[in-house]
């Protein structure tokens, strides 16, 4: 029914499937969707955010999400500004994932303020000294240039491309898609470091604060530098996942292992870097602040020195190790594996720098507090997901996102067999 | 913009002298318009820019002791002057530092609700507005109409009655002076101890009381190690409770000594 809307010389699943995906997404769509308007009706009370946690779940989401969305703009770079041409048949996947991501973002920031009409405000009001106006600044104007990446991809659907107009736009933005993503891979080292700088400047947060470069504390470095290295994983992930589900190999493995070689490479030096911040923050920075390192990770139910464990060794040490040795690399299950612990350490870095920072106490007479999200919060945070599994769904139905996938699995052979 | 010179306003809290009543706090919360809820019993969800903590030596019976101490906004002067942890972060300058007086600003109408402050504060003395403010019926005739009420979605925090240094201001220009006297200026919990616990004025004003007893060998802040450098000093003649002031690890001095540079 749809076929003149899909790429040639690649094959879809039926209709009905298709549309049964997108109704199971498109409810959890819109039970996130019902959770954003309770939220901006009544108010940030159908949350269970308090005075100590007022960054919460939707923070750590919003880090998150913009680590793995790294994939976009480090895989750009490496392709556009430094030449690994290898990468243009997973840039397309990376873009767009880096555009749900990024989207996802900053709806969740328009939920997360308090009063989202004032939202402007941060730009129109810009404290030039606060993190946040640098992220708020850099976010936006990258999510412009991942539309404009993305907007050539949409113009390469087959019955868009017969419009002439919109086939040489697209011819002709990709002539010049280096400048956007030298642009890109310049904003996002930017924001991400901002994103770090969030959490480094709180100077009276002792588990937060570090030390630095003039303006700019070490997360500053280390968020740029993570996402960097963690983003590749991520889209090395989503696409092995989407190979998954779609039964079809998309990428070729010389692909997947050059970017899987890189990331391996930035995370070893990252994690490297990780652990010196680390001991020293431990042995200098916070004890200057009165604190020794089991101060944060004891006294409470939840946060013990597991997650720190967790997020150097399981979710750093393990896989740039798995990721750098080549014949682990090249085995399918390690490699899965080693994305998999990659994921889960960024997540676990970008948690414990938003959520453990508002659970550890800095009064000597004050107490831990732990923190369960409400399910508004949790259906906010699932919106997202569900959004970017549509936007995947149709964008891989109906674009040539995958310029390897027509040779990989030629049509003939499937029909054969 | 230096500030010396100018005023810097302060508090010395006695602790000695505090009995934990919490009139403070209630003398804050009406005349700040400080919305409440019907149900407060959760304090992670109460305003209270004003808040009386009650500490213990954690030592058992009989030698346990107790100590209440008020806890308003420290106004914090930061690591360098005019850069208090919570100032340089908000991004959109809905907090700022009053070079003319010392005090943090809270302006309600700028804010747009991020609570990167909050998240940067180590007092926990900014709080969100997690819901409309609603008075009980006839209570609205009561607001003191000098103070704006906030509405859902933004922060707010002590403001050391900063409507009342315009006022004294205001009242001073119009008898032809340019400045106050001590007691022209004072804060709604100051006035309201009953036990004369809290003393306000200017640390840069030899002449007012708060100059002498910053001073005090028994003066000291909190979390001194952190140098945000609050402008509220506290005082007890109980070592147990300075220690309780700030963290400290095996090996360090006391921070809450000699540490005061106003």
């Amino acid at each position: 029914m749809d076929s003149a809307l899909i790429p040639k010389g690649v094959q879809r699943c039926p209709l009905w499937q298709f549309l049964l995906i997108l109704a199971v997404a498109g409810a959890v769509l819109l039970w996130g969707v019902y959770a954003m308007f309770l939220c901006w009706i009544k108010g940030l009370n159908q949350t269970n955010m308090n005075d100590y946690y007022g960054f919460a779940l939707w923070i750590w989401a919003d880090l998150a999400v913009i680590a793995l969305g790294g994939g976009a703009f480090f895989s750009g770079f490496l392709k556009y500004v430094l030449g690994r041409d290898e990468l243009k048949n997973i840039i397309n996947y990376a873009v767009l994932l880096g555009f749900i991501c990024y989207s996802s973002a900053l709806l969740i920031l328009a939920i997360d303020i308090g009063q989202p009409l004032r939202g402007w405000f941060i730009f129109w009001h810009a404290n030039v000294h606060s993190m946040l106006t640098e992220v708020a600044f850099c976010l936006s104007c990258y999510f412009a240039v991942l539309s404009i990446e993305y907007l050539p991809l949409i113009l390469e659907n087959r019955q868009l491309a017969k419009v002439p107009f919109f086939h040489h736009l697209s011819h002709n933005m990709h002539k010049v898609m280096a400048v956007f993503a030298a642009t890109g891979a310049f904003l996002s080292f930017f924001h991400q470091g901002s994103l770090g700088g969030v959490a480094g400047v709180l100077y009276g947060r002792p588990f937060a604060y570090r030390e630095g470069v003039l303006v700019w504390p070490w997360t500053f470095f280390l968020f740029t530098w993570s996402a960097a290295a963690y983003g590749p994983c991520f889209t090395i992930f989503i696409t092995r996942l989407t190979e998954y589900f779609t039964r079809k190999k998309l990428v070729k493995d010389n692909v997947i292992d050059l970017l899987a070689k890189i990331s391996g490479w930035m995370m070893g030096t990252y994690i490297i870097a990780k652990i010196i911040d680390t001991i020293y923050w431990a042995t200098v920075t916070a004890p200057a602040a009165g604190f020794r390192l089991m101060d944060f990770y004891s006294g409470n139910s939840f946060y013990g020195i597991w997650i720190l464990l967790l997020e150097l060794i399981l979710g750093g040490v393990a896989p740039a190790a798995l990721l750098l040795v080549p014949r682990w690399r090249a085995n399918p299950r390690l490699l899965w594996v080693a994305i998999s612990l990659a994921v889960v350490g960024v997540c676990v870095n970008r948690w414990v720098m938003v959520l453990q920072v508002m659970a550890v106490p800095v009064m000597p007479f004050d107490q831990w507090a732990l923190y369960l999200p409400s399910w508004q919060e949790v259906a906010t945070t699932i919106l997202p997901v569900a959004y970017g599994v549509i936007l995947v769904a149709i964008s891989y139905r109906y674009l040539p996102i995958f310029p390897q996938e027509a040779e990989l699995n030629p049509i003939e052979e499937t029909v054969k067999a | 913009m230096k500030h010396k010179g100018k005023k810097k306003f302060g508090m010395v809290i006695n602790l000695d002298k505090c009995t934990g009543c919490g009139t403070c706090m209630v003398a804050c919360m009406s005349e700040n318009n400080v919305p409440f809820k019907e149900d407060e019993s959760d304090k992670l969800l109460s305003i209270t820019w004003m808040r009386v903590y009650k500490l213990t030596n954690d030592e058992p019976f009989p030698h346990i002791e107790e100590c209440f101490l008020p806890r308003p906004c420290m106004q914090c002067d930061g690591k360098h002057e005019g850069h208090p942890p919570c100032v340089s972060v908000c991004p959109a300058v809905a907090t700022d530092y009053g070079f003319e007086t010392g005090i943090v600003s809270q302006i309600n109408t700028r804010c747009f609700g991020c609570r990167y402050c909050m998240a940067a504060c180590p007092y926990h003395a900014r709080y969100f507005n997690w819901w409309d403010p609603v008075w009980p019926k006839g209570m609205e005739k009561s607001l003191n109409p000098s103070v704006s009420v906030r509405t859902r979605g933004v922060v707010e925090k002590c403001s050391f009655c900063y409507h009342r240094y315009q006022k004294a201001m205001e009242k001073a220009y119009s008898d032809g002076r340019r400045d106050i006297a001590e007691d022209e200026y004072q804060t709604a919990c100051t006035q309201a101890c009953p036990a004369g616990a809290i003393t306000f004025g200017d640390l840069n004003n030899p002449d007012h009381a708060v100059y002498k007893l910053k001073k005090h060998p028994h003066a000291f802040r909190l979390l001194e190690r952190l140098q945000t450098n609050p402008k509220v000093y506290y005082l007890s003649s109980r070592e147990w409770v300075r220690n309780k002031a700030d963290n400290s690890i095996a090996g360090q001095s006391a921070a809450t000594a000699g540490h005061h540079s106003s």
